[in-house]
């Protein structure tokens, strides 16, 4: 059980980590100055998560590893996030809506889990959840702004859209990992959380005259970590630099 | 609110009292009661928008660290305020009802507290 | 310092005797330690004077995003990852802040933004310089926060009320920048051999760039004493720069690293150290245009407000629906 455990709590504390890194990435370069201000608070928000998450799987590893030893001392092919929260940035849309399809299962997911049997997980989620819940309702309103915007950025939403609906399948696929967490009381089934999940987006695609791609195929490898994109190796080039190149020095 | 002796600035659209200038996001003035039960209290400005994202806003750039439970925002040039011109005339009156302040009353100390 | 080089409209102060009944009530309430608010009446010089410096001042803030932004990718733990962001996001927050205090005068914030990016406004050399190494966010923390803090907390007196307000406001949050800057200093001071040659490495790079921060010697300028007189500059240059020295050699000191200056000295009769002024040639091309990041930084401004014109322009217009929706409904 507790090796997966250690791997569920490494795909929870990855994707806040990569995403929270990608969302970082604005910082100084936003549209305008409040936009900048708001997503520095979602960054934060998800490295603090990001802590949390990975200090608890070195616990439950118990090989002296702490969240920075996983964040900055692992490979690509040891990363369990979503491949959704590895996708470049792209334009301010892309981010949004990338931002908006990751903080709808979020959110699910996290509710469920302030149920799990794991106290500790319980208690990751409801401090989590109340974060998310303020990520979610942001980027709804700002998905649904630009979607219903001018001609311009609905081209770019619906095209943002298009792009990533292949990545917003593997958020519902389970594994053994899953099904043992499952057994244990510790965390959802996956598949159980696609109708409401379904049933949001769809109310909020409409308020913003978007349409969803009619093809549900899932791209996937980036939860088991079988096959990344190319994009991770680059954010851990980036991300783990200093860490790799001076191994004696604390910072 | 600028100062209605300003002479226009080069490239800023000129619009008159009341309106937002149609090209920009409007400002809003930002009103934040805190833990403490006092009131809103202004604290700044920002632009949004609409009022729904100015609060939003607001939440995310003056209560980044704990200032606040509530947030009042509205449109600046909504906002009515008393001209520099009516000092006397607004605040001078105030000045010689002395008896509105406790202090103007002499109560014996041995009656205690007051 | 962040407004460096203001140049003063007008041919030198004027006393009391010579101005006319309403500027003399004006500079009586300013002498008196009063505040000027929006809508009271002011010379257009002070006007002029106040969005120059204010937006100077909103603009060094937004663009000193920039050198720290490059960064936070490469944080080398998570904690002072979230450190540097939230450190980088006060920036934007002042910034944000100072626009609105300059809107007070009648200029927009986007005016003011187009200003900075068409070249025709400036913002602080300081920002550029790079920042090649982690070191760097520790000598910017440390020696250019120190050296902005040192101006800008007398500015919290200035007789523009929204710019004293905007100062409070700002100098409150900036309290943990100067600390977090000398922390990473100290950690690299004292790590391993390579971080402590990080370390001297960057004060030997900013500290000449820090000490012209606060702008070549102005003892002698009308301009300054003009704005001196209305009080939105409450110190002269030497004066601040003199504090600064003054304070950041012991800090130097006690990390163990060497202030890049031969001829520093205590000199027990001022009661202040001696030291060489810094290379202002550097500083007039830096101020020209051709410091090391001029080109990057404007450049990178400019992109974002490019790119960003969709989407601020797209929630506007979905605004103006709900609007129209709204009333239609009513």
């Amino acid at each position: 059980m507790s090796d997966h455990l250690f791997e569920y709590l490494c795909r929870m504390g990855d994707n806040t980590l990569v995403l929270g890194h990608r969302v970082s990435e604005w910082c100084g370069h936003a549209p305008v100055l409040e936009e900048d201000i708001a997503l520095a608070n979602t960054a934060l928000d998800l490295i603090g998560q990001t802590t949390l998450w990975l200090d608890l799987a070195g616990e439950v590893e118990g090989a002296g590893r702490n969240a920075d030893k996983l964040a900055f001392h692992r490979d690509v092919w040891d990363f369990r996030n979503l491949l959704l929260v590895e996708q470049p940035n792209g334009d301010f849309g892309q981010t949004m809506m990338r931002q908006f399809l990751f903080d709808a299962w979020h959110l699910g997911q996290l509710k469920a889990l302030m149920d799990s049997s794991n106290a500790q997980v319980a208690a990751i989620a409801e401090k989590s959840s109340k974060e998310v819940t303020y990520h979610l309702e942001r980027a709804r309103d700002t998905v649904i702004g630009l979607g219903d915007g001018t001609e311009e950025s609905h081209a770019r939403m619906q095209a943002a859209l298009n792009k990533l609906w292949p990545y917003v399948g593997e958020m519902f696929v389970s594994d053994d990992v899953d099904a043992a967490l499952v057994a244990g009381g510790i965390a959802p089934d996956p598949a159980s959380l696609r109708p409401a999940y379904d049933a949001l987006v769809s109310d909020v695609f409409l308020a913003a005259t978007l349409e969803k791609p009619q093809d549900d195929f899932a791209h996937k490898g980036g939860k088991s970590g079988k096959r990344h994109s190319e994009h991770l190796g680059h954010i851990l080039t980036q991300m783990q630099w200093l860490q790799r190149a001076y191994p004696d020095a604390t910072w | 609110m600028s100062s209605p002796e300003a002479k226009p600035y080069p490239g800023t659209q000129a619009v008159e009292h009341g309106k937002a200038r149609a090209d920009e996001w409007p400002l809003f003035e930002i009103f934040i009661r805190g833990q403490h039960g006092l009131s809103h209290r202004h604290v700044g400005s920002l632009h949004a928008p609409d009022a729904e994202m100015a609060i939003k806003n607001a939440r995310d750039v003056y209560t980044r660290r704990n200032e606040g439970v509530s947030i009042w925002v509205v449109q600046a040039s909504d906002i009515a305020a008393s001209s520099p011109e009516e000092k006397g005339s607004l605040y001078e009156p105030a000045n010689d009802k002395v008896y509105r302040h406790p202090t103007f009353f002499d109560i014996p100390d041995e009656v205690g507290a007051m | 310092m962040y407004a460096q080089m203001i140049k003063s409209t007008g041919d030198g102060v004027k006393s009391l005797d010579e101005m006319e009944p309403q500027e003399r009530a004006f500079q009586e309430r300013i002498n008196a330690g009063g505040k000027i608010e929006p809508k009271d009446w002011m010379p257009e010089g002070y006007r002029k004077n106040l969005i120059r410096q204010i937006g100077q001042h909103a603009h060094s803030e937004i663009v000193g995003q920039l050198p720290e932004g490059n960064w936070i990718t490469r944080a080398p733990t998570l904690e002072r990852k979230a450190i540097l962001l939230a450190k980088v996001q006060d920036e934007a927050g002042h910034g944000l802040y100072l626009y609105c205090a300059a809107e007070t005068l009648g200029v927009s914030r986007d005016q003011l933004t187009r200003d900075l990016l068409s070249g025709k406004m400036k913002y602080s050399s300081i920002f550029n310089y790079p920042t090649l190494t982690w070191a760097d966010m520790g000598a910017v923390g440390w020696l250019v926060d120190g050296a902005a803090i040192m101006n800008q907390v007398p500015l919290q007196r200035t007789s523009y009320g929204p710019y004293a307000r905007a100062m409070v406001r700002i100098c409150k949050e900036e309290s943990f920048h100067q600390r977090q800057g000398y922390d990473i200093m100290m950690k690299m001071a004292k790590g391993t051999p390579a971080q402590k040659k990080m370390a001297q490495d960057a004060l030997d790079r900013f500290w000449g760039p820090a000490l012209m921060m606060f702008g070549p010697s102005d003892e002698n300028s009308v301009h300054s004493a003009q704005s001196m007189a209305w009080k939105i500059k409450m110190n002269s240059n030497d004066e601040l720069r003199q504090k600064f020295v003054d304070e950041c050699v012991p800090q130097a000191e006690y990390l163990g690293l060497t202030v890049p200056d031969p001829d520093l000295k205590w000199n027990d009769e001022r009661g202040h150290y001696d030291f060489t002024q810094p290379d202002w040639d550097e500083f007039f091309d830096v101020l020209k245009g051709n410091g090391p990041c001029n080109t990057e930084r404007l450049e990178a401004r400019n992109k974002a407000w490019d790119d960003g014109a969709w989407v601020r322009e797209g929630l506007m217009a979905h605004a103006a629906k709900k609007r129209a929706a709204k009333l239609a409904a009513e």
